[in-house]
C-alpha cells in the first residue's frame, strides 16, 4: 500500500521543487527519404515527420495530465540532414531546414534537431555544403536546431572542421543579431556526440538507431537541492547518498513516462537520459545544488570537485531506475539557463576557464555562454578545440554552444527569454591561437581509442 | 485503474464532502481516505477506483482542480503508478 509520506513527497516535488520531465523526444530516421529530386526528398521528410509525430504532443499532454507530472517539451530528432541532402549535390541544403521547420510547426513541437553533420574524421561534399548553410538555415527557421560533430575518441579531432566552425558560429550570431543572436543558441559543436540524445540543441537521430523511437530526458535540480537542504549538516558521503536516492526517484518517473509514451505511440522505447537540466526558474538550478553543498558561490575553488560528485551520484542513482540509459546523462551547466550560474557569472565568481575545468567532470561542455561580439573566429575555433580535446581524451561527450553577442562587450547582457534564459557576456582570453587553428589537419586519436 | 486524489490547503468545513460528491457524481469509487494536519495544513489523500468513471480522466482532473482553486486548495488527481514507480523498487 502506498504511504502518505511518499505521496506528499511527490506532490511537494512537483508543486514546489520544479520536478518535471524535461523532454519527450521522438527520434525519426529519414534515411528512406533520400531522393535524387530535392523537392521530392523534402516532401517525403515533411510527410514522414508529420505521420510519425502527429500524436506526439497530444500524447505528451495526456500523460502529463494523467500522471500529474509536467512534461515541458515535446521534440523531434532526425537523421543528420547532411546524409539526406548529400544525395542532392548543387542544391542549397537550407530547403531541407525549411521542410523540417514546417513539419515541426505542423505537429506542434518546440524544437526539431538534426540539421547536422558528422565530420570527426573528414567531410563529404554533403557535410561541407550543410555546414556552410548553417548560418542561413538557422536565421531562416524558428524550430530547427543544428549540431556538428568534429571529433571523437576513436577518430581524433578534425581540425579543419574546428577551424571552419569558429566562423560558422560567428556568422550565425551575426545573421540573428536582431534577435539577441539566438541562432547561435541553436548550434552545438560536439566531440563524441551521442546518437540518442533527447536534449536540444544537440539532438539528432543516429544511423544505428531504429526507424523511430522515444527518448526521454528527465530533470530535477530543484528536487536535489531541496533534499540536500533538508539533510542539513552531514558529510560528503551522506550528500552523495542523498543525491543518488533523489536521482533514483526522478529517473523512475522518467522511465514510467517513457514507457507509457512508447506504448501509446506504438514506438519503441529508446533510452532515458539521466540529466540534471536546469531552467532559469529560481530554484531549478544546478549551481544552487553546488552552493547547497557548501560553496559560497558557484565558480569558487571546490566547484569542480562538487560537480564531479554530483554528476557521478546522479548517474549511480539513475542507472538502476531505468532499463536503458543513454544520451548525455549527467549534470548540465548551461550558463544562461541556470539562475545560479547567471548570478555567479554576473558577480565574477564564475569564469570561462573555471567552466572549462567543470566540463571535464560533467555532462556536455561550454554551454550557453555569451561571449563578446568581436571575438575572432579563430578564438571560437580554439575554444572548440580545447573542449573537444577534453572530450576526446576522457572518452566523454563535450560540446561548445557559445553565443557571440554581436555589438556587445563584457558585462552587457543577452536575453533570450523562455527556457534559454539570458546572461552576461563573459570574458575570453584575447591572445591569438590563429596560427595553430589555421594549420588544419587532424589531431590523431589518442591512446584511449586503442581498446581492442 | 486506481488513482490518488490529494487535497492540500487550509482546513475548512466540507472538504471531504465536496470532493466525494464530485467522485460520486462521476462514478468514481472511493477506496480509502486518510487525512491529517501537517504543518497547519490540511492534507487529505484518497485512493479511488476510476475503472467505472463516467468521464475521461482529464475532465475529472480538471473538475477537481477547478473546485480546489475556488476553495483555495491544491487538488491533484494522479494515476497511482507514478507513486508506485517512484517509491518502490
Amino acid at each position: 500500500m502506498l504511504n502518505s509520506h511518499d505521496i506528499l513527497e511527490t506532490i511537494n516535488m512537483i508543486d514546489n521543487e520544479n520536478l518535471d520531465v524535461r523532454t519527450i523526444t521522438m527520434g525519426i530516421s529519414l534515411l528512406d527519404c533520400i531522393d535524387p529530386d530535392a523537392d521530392r526528398a523534402c516532401d517525403k521528410i515533411y510527410d514522414k515527420i508529420c505521420r510519425y509525430a502527429q500524436n506526439l504532443v497530444k500524447t505528451g499532454e495526456d500523460i502529463s495530465k494523467e500522471y500529474g507530472i509536467p512534461i515541458i517539451n515535446k521534440r523531434i530528432s532526425v537523421t543528420p540532414i547532411s546524409m539526406i541532402a548529400g544525395a542532392n549535390p548543387g542544391v542549397n541544403p537550407v530547403r531541407f531546414a525549411l521542410a523540417l521547420d514546417r513539419a515541426a510547426k505542423t505537429v506542434g513541437v518546440n524544437f526539431i534537431g538534426g540539421y547536422s553533420a558528422l565530420v570527426h574524421k573528414g567531410f563529404s561534399p554533403g557535410d561541407y555544403a550543410l555546414i556552410e548553410s548553417i548560418p542561413e538555415a538557422l536565421s531562416r527557421t524558428e524550430f530547427v536546431c543544428s549540431s556538428v560533430n568534429i571529433g571523437s575518441t576513436k577518430a581524433g579531432i578534425n581540425m579543419d572542421a574546428v577551424a571552419k566552425m569558429g566562423g560558422i558560429v560567428n556568422r550565425v550570431a551575426e545573421l540573428t543579431a536582431d534577435r539577441d543572436c539566438i541562432g547561435a543558441a541553436k548550434l552545438v559543436v560536439f566531440c563524441n556526440a551521442p546518437e540518442d540524445n533527447p536534449f536540444m540543441a544537440g539532438a539528432f537521430h543516429g544511423t544505428g538507431e531504429p526507424d523511430c523511437e522515444i527518448n526521454v530526458g528527465v530533470s530535477g535540480p530543484g528536487v536535489v537541492r531541496a533534499a540536500l537542504a533538508k539533510a542539513g549538516d552531514c558529510d560528503i558521503t551522506a550528500i552523495a547518498d542523498i543525491i543518488k536516492k533523489t536521482a533514483f526517484k526522478v529517473t523512475r518517473m522518467g522511465q514510467l513516462v517513457a514507457q507509457e509514451a512508447s506504448r501509446r505511440l506504438c514506438v519503441p522505447f529508446g533510452i532515458v537520459d539521466l540529466s540534471l537540466a536546469p531552467t532559469p526558474a529560481i530554484g531549478d538550478s544546478v549551481a544552487y545544488i553546488l552552493e547547497e553543498m557548501g560553496l559560497e558561490c558557484c565558480g569558487a575553488h571546490g566547484t569542480t570537485a562538487a560537480l564531479a560528485l554530483l554528476n557521478d551520484a546522479v548517474k549511480k542513482g539513475g542507472v538502476m531506475a531505468s532499463s536503458h540509459v543513454g544520451g548525455l546523462s549527467g549534470a548540465f551547466i548551461p550558463v544562461t539557463e541556470d539562475a545560479g550560474m547567471i548570478h555567479a557569472a554576473q558577480c565574477g565568481a564564475l569564469t570561462l576557464t573555471k567552466l572549462e575545468a567543470m566540463t571535464a567532470v560533467c555532462s556536455v561542455g561550454l554551454d550557453m555562454i555569451a561571449i563578446p561580439g568581436d571575438t575572432p573566429d579563430e578564438v571560437i575555433s580554439a575554444i572548440i578545440a580545447d573542449e573537444a580535446a577534453i572530450g576526446m581524451v576522457n572518452s566523454k561527450t563535450t560540446a561548445v554552444r557559445v553565443i557571440p553577442a554581436i555589438g556587445k562587450k563584457v558585462g552587457d547582457e543577452l536575453n533570450f527569454g523562455g527556457l534559454l534564459g539570458g546572461g552576461p557576456v563573459m570574458e575570453v582570453n584575447r591572445y591569438s591561437p590563429a596560427k595553430f587553428i589555421h594549420r588544419g589537419g587532424r589531431i590523431p586519436a589518442p591512446m584511449q581509442s586503442l581498446k581492442n | 485503474m486506481r488513482a490518488v486524489i490529494t487535497v492540500i490547503g487550509k482546513d475548512m468545513v466540507g472538504i471531504l464532502a465536496k470532493v466525494s460528491t464530485v467522485c460520486a457524481e462521476n462514478g468514481v469509487n472511493v477506496l480509502e481516505v486518510t487525512q491529517s494536519i501537517l504543518q497547519e495544513m490540511f492534507a487529505m489523500i484518497m485512493m479511488v477506483d476510476i475503472s467505472a468513471c463516467t468521464i475521461p480522466f482529464n475532465e475529472l482532473s480538471d473538475k477537481l482542480t477547478a473546485m480546489g482553486d475556488s476553495m483555495g486548495l491544491r487538488i491533484h488527481v494522479m494515476h497511482e503508478d507514478i507513486f508506485n514507480s517512484m517509491h518502490r523498487i
